[in-house]
């Protein structure tokens, strides 16, 4: 019913992207598995895992666009949600290792070991058991941002001063996880992952499953997503973006409602991550870098905020461009990044689907 | 707050030269005994022929001698030897010293000699024993110096040394000596000496031990705590006390330092911030390429330098004063560029200026990259900027101090511009009333333009003052960026003086947890503090109160 | 004042002083508002009239004084903007402030009288009971036509109609009308002042004008505020004859 009820309110463009979704989770695993190798349908293993991640960034662009382009709030701080999800994964990932790691010891990851750790921290504990490290790739990230959103929306912090404190947020995190004694591996991160789920994680058939579970989750983030936006809630979400005092006003307590968004996005972002970690099969500090989160808002931006789909493109498209860019002509990336922020800002604000798909967006693809 | 190795340059450690070895007694009796100038004078000659051997024990015996000979040139033979800068012809066997300018004098008389180049003679070779018995006649022939300077290092060398056997050299010194403070110098390290010497009376020793309290520094805690657990009770107990007093005493001290440091990092913080205090604070733009324009300044230092270095080598130690104005030139005119072709579009949508000048700041850098390549980049220190000088005990470096006073200067002068200039109430005007200023003539945008400039300009500057205790790459700038912007939130937008106590704060706040919580915590600390300080109070420390003019 | 009075008023102040950085906004006011009354209030511009709807709004906080509400069941100095919302005080900003990205209808709807917290709008659906109110309102402020239309594109006048709609749509014991007929033409402005009187059948009413033609088109009692405290209180001929408000205000 559910189904029914968001079905009746897509549009064509948002029709063709959950098609375009459903039919590569499907079709992408079965072209690499079954196609031989050199035929026109294969699709390599490397592919396989570059549209993986990709999938993964759509959903972090979908979540950032959930809280900047329907209320308001840029965060330059998802990143660190993203970082957050995929470290509670690749935490099950090393718990998961065992005794086959460098030092075989069966308690405790790697690099404890080598910190001649002889305890395993409590911030380990249960992270062998998926069903918990799950549990947290939300509730670490949806209780970050609770926290932090219940300070900053209750003291009305807005606008670019709670872009400056997301921003300061995950470079903080950034600082603590490059720190031995955090225990999350320091510098160098979590890597060298065995399985997961009983599956090795470089097995062929294991990534073409990540694949179609990444994207399974980008539809999943976007029917949520478009719930929450096509509700009476995504009016008021849309209220508060062009007119918070109004919308305090008429009654409505405007930062239990970013809360809950910020929340939702959050933990959006956390999935993301958890899907990500075991595709590129490392996680490190350097994923919390403000730099990350900014490059996400420019996914957003380019393609077009408030609209879901216009971010999952944009993701997609900018991660294609910088693949090819940088494999090509390394030094023009930044350039070509740094112009695509001006430009997008100054001549096309609204986005690809913004400005030339917005007949074709559902019931409230905004402006 | 720059990261604390980007921060802190390894500074070159105070070479501790004189080594423990036990010196040969027999230059100490001599020179205690006092020279005996007409009975030795002739023998002069023959001692210098000890270097012309080429045999090691020759050397470190002609060292000896010429200690104990009391001969005018005495030191400086033994100085040159020790650098490296003895010689003698092989045909006759003459020793020469070479100056550090290449001048080649007569070992004997310290006359020039002209006729002979440095690479017609051979160097006297050294080796350790040589090189012990070089230090220990240094220590004695220092102590003999005309110069005070000389005498006073000498008297701290033993003492570090802690060199028992230069005992009677340091009573005879004592004895001779007129200068009041070497007096002191000398009297501690003779103190430091008996504090252990068991031979001495009871009396003695005490007395040396409330010396040393008196010098009171680490030097002086070592050498009371050096007072062995055998020694008399009087003795021990005295020492106990006067070395907790001298704990306490450092631990002050250390506090003070740490002020310090706090004061240099918080000028620092200043200097990144001020330039984002106008264009956030005042004009309400977010510029995330301020940090590049940070590091535009210090490019302009760097090649400043390399000009220098290539057309005018001797204006090298002039290069800072070069590279100011160009510096805010070139960050000025790049902010001005940025402003006319971006900023202007983007006036009251302050998140789109914040995504578009992330973007001017990626190809900044890229730029940057392209041109001068992405390692590191050598920026000296000119001559002023360099070493360190002690106030009260605590080491400070020069180019820290410099950058405090020189922080100083630029907020004066901003202070300045923006109270008394004409363009500073015009600007003033604009940022008040736009229309208002705009309907009495004021040309608003051109004010916006300059503002902008003056704002990167600043930060430019700033540069050329982080080149000297920062590393010069491409990514400068993403180091203070943060820490600029939770400056400026932190002190409350739109004032200056906010600015300044923040970023003081922050620099004393942080260098004071440092040795609590090490670097990287505290810095840690101190971001969740201004995070949860900003929720508290989302306008700052100084915040501008007023009716607001929204909705 | 006599304490014992305050508990018929709908909206009691009394000694509220407001300072910004020295700035004496508001004064000592004192003001009563009695259940069904209408009452403009005129004064120059820095008189307190917006800092006294923030006040009242929970916006500011005022440093000394009472502001009670209801017969002085509630201390709206302990309360946010959103419970005064909900408690039935409803504002209407200087320039119209409505959600342009909206349909006309979509505003009135998140305006209407409903449940205001978050998992109860995220389920909210529409209802004929809804649709029934939106019908009424869309009546009594004529934009029937512009039901699809989004607010963004209406016209200045439609604007302040909708926003006098969406205060109509929470259904408030008060409102506050901040200067509803800036910028209208004449024919505007009397309808405005009908609008009004209408509304002012079920909800008492405090109108901030400058427009003193408007005021008298109005005939109801005015509060003069002059340096943040009341000048005068009358009909509008009393007060036009009173030399102090002559001096501070009409004849300047």
């Amino acid at each position: 019913m559910i189904v029914q009820r968001l079905a009746g309110r897509l549009g064509l463009s948002e029709l063709a992207f959950v098609a375009i979704v459903a039919g590569l989770a499907v079709l992408v695993p079965l072209a690499n598995l079954t196609m031989p190798e050199g035929s026109l349908l294969h699709v390599s293993n490397a592919s396989v895992v570059l549209f993986g991640k990709w999938m993964c960034y759509a959903l972090l662009a979908l979540s950032l666009d959930l809280v900047w382009g329907y209320c308001g709030i840029l965060s330059l701080g998802h990143g660190a949600f993203f970082a957050l999800g995929g470290y509670a994964m690749g935490m099950y990932l090393m718990r998961t290792i065992g005794t086959r790691g460098v030092y075989g010891n069966a308690l405790l990851p790697d690099f404890m070991v080598f910190l001649n750790w002889k305890e395993l921290p409590f911030t380990w504990y249960f992270f062998d058991w998926f069903g918990y490290a799950a549990l947290m790739v939300m509730l670490v990230p949806g209780i970050l941002a609770f926290v932090l959103g219940w300070f900053a929306f209750r003291s009305r912090v807005t606008g670019v001063y709670l872009s400056i404190i997301t921003q300061a947020v995950t470079y903080a995190l950034q600082l603590a996880f490059f720190r031995n004694d955090m225990g999350f591996g320091g510098n160098n991160g979590l890597t060298d992952f065995k399985d997961i789920l009983g599956f090795q994680v470089q097995a062929q058939s294991t990534r073409a499953a990540l694949f179609a579970l990444s994207a399974l989750a980008l539809l999943g983030g976007f029917a949520a997503a478009k719930a929450i936006v096509s509700s009476k809630l995504g009016l008021v979400l849309v209220a508060i973006r062009d007119a918070e005092t109004r919308t305090r006003f008429i009654g409505y307590r405007v930062e239990h409602y970013k809360l809950f968004v910020f929340v939702v996005s959050a933990v959006m972002a956390g999935i993301a991550g958890a899907l990500y970690v075991p595709q590129v099969g490392i996680i490190n500090p350097s994923e919390f870098s403000p730099a990350n989160s900014i490059e996400a808002v420019i996914w957003v931006a380019v393609g077009g905020r408030g609209t879901l789909v216009g971010a999952a493109l944009g993701a997609v498209l900018v991660n294609a461009a910088k693949t090819w860019l940088t494999a090509a002509l390394p030094t023009l990336w930044l350039f070509v990044l740094g112009a695509l922020f001006i430009l997008v800002t100054l001549f096309l604000p609204r986005g690809i689907v913004g400005t030339f798909g917005a007949k074709f967006l559902g019931r409230r693809g905004t402006k | 707050m720059p990261s604390p190795s980007g921060g802190i340059r390894p500074m070159p450690e105070l070479k501790r030269l004189l080594p423990r070895f036990i010196a040969p007694l027999l230059v100490l009796a001599a020179l205690v005994l006092g020279p005996a100038p007409g009975a030795l004078a002739q023998s002069v000659g023959d001692t210098l022929a000890k270097f012309a051997t080429d045999r090691f024990p020759d050397t470190a015996r002609g060292v000896e001698e010429i200690a104990r000979s009391g001969h005018p040139t005495a030191l400086e033979i033994v100085e040159a030897l020790g650098e490296n800068r003895l010689a003698y012809s092989q045909a006759d066997r003459s020793v020469y010293v070479i100056g550090k300018d290449d001048q080649v004098r007569s070992a004997e008389t310290g006359a020039p000699v002209a006729d002979i180049a440095p690479n017609q003679l051979r160097r006297v070779r050294i080796n350790n024993p040589v090189r012990s018995a070089i230090a220990a006649a240094l220590g004695a022939l220092r102590l003999n110096s005309a110069d005070p300077v000389q005498r006073r290092a000498a008297a701290e060398a033993i003492m570090q040394a802690h060199d028992a056997d230069q005992a009677p050299a340091l009573e005879a010194a004592l004895g001779r000596e007129k200068d009041a403070r070497v007096a002191t110098a000398i009297s501690q390290a003779l103190a430091a000496l008996r504090i252990v010497d068991t031979k001495q009376p009871e009396s003695v020793r005490l007395a040396a031990i409330d010396t040393l309290a008196e010098r009171g520094d680490r030097e002086a805690l070592v050498m009371l705590r050096n007072v062995p657990a055998e020694a008399p009770a009087a003795i021990r107990q005295r020492a106990e006390r006067a070395a907790a007093a001298v704990e306490r005493r450092l631990s002050i001290l250390g506090g003070v330092q740490n002020v310090f440091f706090g004061l240099s990092l918080g000028s620092v913080l200043l200097l990144a911030a001020i330039g984002l205090a106008i264009t956030f604070g005042v004009m309400g733009i977010i510029n995330m390429a301020h940090g590049e324009m940070v590091m535009l300044g210090a490019y302009t230092t760097f090649a400043v330098q390399e000009f220098l270095r290539t057309s005018a080598p001797g204006l090298f130690d002039w290069s800072l004063l070069f590279a100011l104005p160009l510096a805010f030139l070139v960050a000025g005119g790049v902010g001005i560029g940025i402003e006319r072709t971006i900023i202007r579009f983007l006036y009251g949508r302050p998140l789109e200026t914040l995504l578009a000048t992330w973007g001017v700041s990626l190809a900044l850098q890229q730029a940057v990259r392209t041109i001068f390549g992405s390692s590191n980049r050598e920026v000296g220190n000119p001559a002023f900027m360099t070493g360190s000088f002690d106030l009260f005990g605590i080491s400070l470096t020069w180019s820290r101090m410099w950058i405090v006073v020189f922080t100083i200067a630029v907020f004066a002068f901003l202070l300045f511009v923006i109270r008394y200039t004409d363009y500073g109430l015009r600007m003033r005007a604009v940022v008040q009333n736009r229309a208002m200023a705009g309907s009495v003539g004021i040309r608003t945008n051109w004010i916006d333009a300059l503002t902008f400039g003056l704002g990167s300009g600043i930060a430019g500057i700033a540069g050329v003052a982080l080149s000297q205790i920062d590393n010069v790459s491409p990514n400068l700038g993403q180091g203070y960026i943060i820490d600029s912007f939770m400056v400026v939130v932190f002190g409350g937008v739109g004032s200056l003086w906010g600015t300044l106590v923040a970023a003081l704060t922050l620099g004393i706040a942080n260098k004071l947890l440092e040795p609590l919580a090490g670097a990287v915590l505290g810095k840690i600390l101190i971001l969740v503090f201004i995070i949860l300080f900003i929720q508290k109070r989302p306008r700052g420390l100084f915040a501008q109160k007023g009716r607001t003019a929204e909705s | 004042m006599n304490a014992g009075r305050t508990t018929d008023a709908l909206l009691y102040l009394d000694g509220v002083s407001v300072s910004f950085d020295g700035f004496k906004a508001l004064n000592q006011l004192a003001l009563l508002i009695a259940p069904g009354e209408m009452r403009a209030i005129v004064g120059p511009n820095g008189a307190g009239k917006t800092t006294m709807m923030d006040v009242i709004t929970g916006k500011t906080r005022p440093d000394t004084g009472d502001v009670l509400f209801d017969g002085g069941r509630h201390d709206l100095t302990r309360l946010d903007e959103a419970t005064i919302a909900e408690l039935g005080i409803g504002r209407k900003f200087q320039k119209p402030t409505v959600f342009e990205s909206h349909t006309v209808e979509d505003n009135l709807r998140l305006a209407l009288k409903a449940p205001r917290s978050v998992f109860p709008t995220l389920a909210a659906r529409r209802t004929a009971e809804e649709k029934a109110r939106l019908d009424e309102l869309f009546a009594t402020v004529k934009l029937d036509a512009q039901r699809r239309t989004q607010a963004g594109g209406l016209s200045h006048g439609q604007k302040q109609w909708l926003e006098i709609g969406m205060l109509l749509a929470q259904d408030p014991a008060l409102l506050l009308v901040d200067e509803p007929v800036a910028g209208m033409t004449d024919a505007e402005t009397f309808e405005t002042a009908e609008l009004l009187k209408r509304i002012n059948r079920t909800h008492s009413v405090v109108v901030v004008e400058h427009d003193m033609a408007f005021v008298r088109e109005l005939g109801v009692k005015v509060t003069v505020l002059h340096e943040g405290s009341v000048l005068a209180e009358g009909t509008i001929d009393q007060v036009s004859a009173d030399q102090r408000v002559v001096e501070v205000y009409l004849g300047r």
